[in-house]
């Protein structure tokens, strides 16, 4: 069977939905985020799938797509460091990783 | 030239395995290091497919960024943390029946639309031998259409790392 732009697409969904069912059943936060990134990776393959398939004039790639993803990947790389910061103050004040655990905001 | 297609076709899935293995893995395993070293593992699968895709320069920077130093950092945290001791409990059975209905939903959703999409059947060709090289393409576009974005993520990075350093300290005078 010859691969198509559909195969992408689908295996980028599919470690998107893993990912998305990593975040509502894991409860240690550091877990958490590391599916938030395979969510983020994931969807950077349907970019450069789409960017790929999408042939411009001088028979190359679209590497608009390709920009985007390079912006895509530098604030994702913010944001783990952001995101790991704050794990690690909630860690110092909680002393728990556990998001279960973590509840003062309710009620 | 047939014989290089079917190969071609076998890396696809044998990446897309690895890839796929990989993020169950990280759901899967209780112990959090092993759950990185499984991201890591899908992380290259990943980054094989972006090759795949002709995009050599996303795919090292991928495996560079990503599985490179994403990864240490979460390693470093995992081991500032010292959480052997707390993950001994159970999934929420709620949580799993949660988790699995809204991703199942979703491929299924996805499958119908996929199944309906016409320019998604497109086969992967190869490319002419005279296009332009992609870090050569992408270095003109990010220093003239979007420079600005440039200077902007710059900006970005800064707030973040002054950022980091405010969080880290131990308390705020």
């Amino acid at each position: 069977m010859e691969v198509t732009l559909n195969h992408f697409l689908f295996v980028s969904g599919l470690l998107f939905a893993i990912g998305l069912a990593g975040v509502l059943v894991r409860r240690n936060v550091i877990v958490i985020f590391m599916c938030l990134e395979l969510m983020l990776s994931a969807a950077n393959l349907s970019l450069v799938a789409f960017s790929r398939f999408n042939l411009t004039e001088s028979g190359g790639p679209d590497y608009n797509a390709q920009v985007f993803l390079f912006f895509i990947i530098t604030v994702a790389a913010a944001e783990v460091a952001v995101g790991l910061a704050i794990i690690v103050a909630l860690y110092r004040a909680k002393q728990t990783t556990d998001v279960t655990q973590i509840n003062s905001m309710k009620n | 030239m047939e014989q290089a297609e079917v190969m071609l076709d076998l890396l696809f899935y044998i990446f897309s395995a690895i890839a796929v293995a990989g993020a169950l893995g990280v759901i899967v395993n209780k112990n959090p290091v092993t759950s990185a070293f499984c991201l890591i593992a899908a992380f290259i699968g990943l980054a094989a497919l972006f090759i795949q895709l002709d995009a050599y320069l996303v795919g090292i920077i991928q495996i560079l960024v990503y599985g490179g130093a994403v990864m240490v950092l979460f390693l470093f945290i995992i081991m500032l943390m010292d959480m052997a001791s707390e993950e001994r409990r159970r999934f929420g059975l709620g949580a799993v029946a949660a988790g699995l209905l809204v991703s199942v939903v979703f491929v299924v959703q996805l499958l119908r639309v996929l199944g309906d999409y016409s320019p998604g059947s497109k086969v992967l060709g190869v490319l002419p031998a005279d296009a332009a090289t992609d870090v050569e393409q992408i270095g003109k576009l990010m220093f003239t259409q979007y420079y600005f974005p440039v200077q902007v993520v710059g900006v970005l990075l800064l707030i973040a790392t002054i950022g980091v350093i405010v969080l880290s300290k131990r308390e705020l005078k």
